[in-house]
């Protein structure tokens, strides 16, 4: 492959905004999943009585929360992964093609 | 931390038959031991060349990556540390658990694509792609070890004390028996053998702990939430909340950065995108193992509750202080000695399978990274390379042994947590920075991985979990009990500062050719 071409599809739109929405997308997931993560473990050392409060008989809200961020890893992961098959994968065979 | 499986046991416990040769798990351990030599026989014959050896020839497909990630990362630590936690101490348990499962949607919005498309055998193909060979291969080199020592310290201690509880096995014979076969399967099947004994223990162990789990609810007419009413009715209702885990906010996010930054960045784990053959594939094997490893976490929480309303506490900590053999008295409890024998058999599976994947990721690192980019230069024949991966996988056998000997009886449980702040410190923020980082100098990157290890060190060694648990003094030096929040911070920050100083330009421009690699997958090792 030349230089040339090389460039001309560094230097393409369509390239620079791959690269962004890639970084925009991953970056905020990041965030959102560390925001979740440290936000429970500050909860749990500030406040551990809100975490008491029952649901039901037996369960309460730290149970909820427990298993919950179990499910949301889950669902953040998939929806990364839904992202990129449908989306950034369409648009990097579009790119490849004038390889 | 106190992921221990230290265990201080009482030789036979009361009303367990746990310390007796019990026939079915002895039975169904030769089975798989059996089996996966059988693969390594088959695999060795398929693994001749580098690729093949390091990464399988980049065949294995997403999911079955999926399950032996999944394999690699689900140690009988986590298996019964962690249902032992919750035994004893309750909820607590889980907040552990929960830190280990969030690194791994990490790995997927962070480094697997890229890393998949940028290297070759290790993580630092990656970090070394565009900066100057040399320096960083070695920088990285000791961050790998270190991270690959430590832990495989705590899981070889681990083993023999485990082994030696569960078949009445004397601790030495069990150390060099997991050393023995673990460097067979490394040495001969190389990471396509490896690759299958870590899906056959994920398959073993995610089985096993779900049919525990079904055994134990159907005590409960299958209704989680009357386990939870007899935990409640029988240890009070603070067992279902956060208790004395997380006291000081700081040790916590220090503990929750480590646990979630530094699955980022082991290198045994890392080492495993290289077996997949493109960065889609990668990508599903993330979803994959998280899928499994979080699923595996609710089973052990699970686990633990039911071993505390239906065997009870006394009956754990009495055989054991730290609760590790919470899981297995369940499996007596619930499913008799044969279910026991078999349960016990999959936690040394678990065991061989981790140590194996760390082996395979020392050895990489010795012949790929030091041997073939420091020593020759970057050139080498492949015939030489192998000769040298395969030394260091007989190296790092004996190494495993000697340490397992050496360290017996001590408390390595800080081991654990040790790896991981390295891991989260020395290996991780290079490795992000390389990736995002148009500026990352090689300077900067040296830096900043020996900062992350050194400091992790030293901090630790100050701190309370060293300096007074094991030392024996009154007071600590540095108060965290994890470094993480101290030494991965500063490793950022070195490496910010030091790439700044002085920019290197060819890393600069190659940073910009080099993107067709990291999001095209153009030029990726096929």
């Amino acid at each position: 492959m030349d230089s040339a071409k090389t460039h001309e599809i560094l230097q393409s739109a369509e390239f620079k905004k791959l690269v962004k929405t890639r970084w925009n997308i991953s970056l905020s997931f990041t965030f959102v999943m560390l925001f979740v993560y440290i936000g429970f473990l500050l909860v749990i050392a500030y406040n551990k009585d809100f975490l008491k409060m029952p649901l039901g008989d037996s369960v309460n809200l730290a149970i909820v929360v427990g298993l919950g961020i179990i499910f949301f890893s889950w669902l953040i992961t998939g929806l990364y992964v839904y992202w990129a098959n449908n989306y950034y994968d369409s648009d990097v065979h579009e790119i490849k093609k004038k390889l | 931390m106190s992921l221990n499986l230290l265990l201080q046991i009482s030789p036979s416990g009361p009303a367990s038959t746990l310390g007796t040769a019990n026939p079915v798990s002895i039975a169904i351990f030769f089975l798989f031991v059996a089996v996966t030599l059988y693969i390594t026989y088959w695999a060795a014959k398929k693994t001749k060349t580098g690729s093949e050896f390091y990464a399988a020839g980049r065949n294995i497909s997403g999911f079955q990556n999926g399950l032996a990630l999944a394999g690699d990362y689900m140690s009988a630590a986590s298996f019964l540390g962690i249902a032992g936690m919750v035994a004893t101490k309750g909820y607590d348990g889980l907040i552990y658990s929960i830190g280990f499962l969030v690194g791994w949607p990490l790995i997927m919005f962070l480094v697997a694509e890229p890393l998949r498309n940028l290297g070759k055998y290790t993580f630092a193909d990656v970090v070394a792609f565009r900066l100057k060979q040399r320096p960083i291969r070695i920088a990285a080199s000791v961050g790998s070890l270190l991270t690959i020592s430590f832990y495989l310290i705590a899981q070889m201690v681990g083993a023999g004390s485990l082994i030696k509880t569960l078949f009445g096995l004397n601790y030495e014979i069990a150390v060099v028996v997991v050393g023995v076969v673990m460097t067979m399967y490394v040495l001969f099947g190389g990471m396509l053998a490896t690759t299958w004994v870590q899906i056959i223990k994920a398959v073993l162990l995610l089985s096993g702990a779900t049919i525990l789990v079904l055994l134990a609810l159907s005590k409960f007419n299958f209704s989680p939430s009357e386990l939870f009413m007899s935990v409640k009715t029988q240890y009070g209702s603070d067992m279902l909340a956060p208790g004395g885990f997380i006291t000081n906010p700081l040790d916590a996010l220090s503990l929750g950065l480590a646990l979630m930054l530094g699955t980022a960045g082991l290198p045994h784990i890392l080492m495993r995108f290289y077996t997949v053959p493109d960065d889609k594939a990668a990508r599903k094997s993330v979803f994959v193992a998280t899928g499994f490893i979080g699923y595996f976490y609710i089973l052990t929480f699970f686990i633990g509750f039911a071993a505390l309303a239906l065997v009870g506490k006394d009956a754990i900590i009495s055989l054991d202080k730290g609760g590790n053999m919470a899981a297995l008295l369940l499996a007596e409890n619930t499913g008799g000695s044969a279910f026991l024998g078999f349960i016990a058999s999959v936690a040394f599976a678990t065991i061989l399978a981790v140590v194996a994947g760390l082996t395979l990721s020392g050895a990489s690192t010795i012949s790929h990274d030091l041997y073939v980019h420091v020593i020759k230069k970057g050139v080498s024949d492949e015939k030489g390379e192998m000769k040298v991966a395969k030394r260091a996988t007989i190296f790092l056998g004996i190494l495993a042994v000697t340490l397992g000997l050496l360290f017996k009886g001590q408390n390595v449980a800080f081991m654990v947590g040790l790896a991981f702040s390295i891991a989260a410190s020395a290996n991780f923020p290079a490795l992000l920075m390389s990736i995002i980082w148009k500026g990352f100098t090689t300077k900067g990157a040296v830096y900043c991985m020996v900062t992350g290890a050194v400091l992790s060190l030293v901090l630790i060694v100050i701190s309370p979990t060293v300096w007074v648990d094991i030392l024996g003094n009154a007071e600590a030096i540095f108060p965290l009990k994890n470094p993480t929040i101290v030494s991965m911070t500063s490793a950022f920050i070195v490496g910010i500062i030091v790439s700044l100083a002085k920019p290197e330009k060819e890393a600069a421009d190659l940073f910009e050719s080099e993107k067709l690699r990291t999001y095209l997958g153009h030029g990726s090792e096929k």
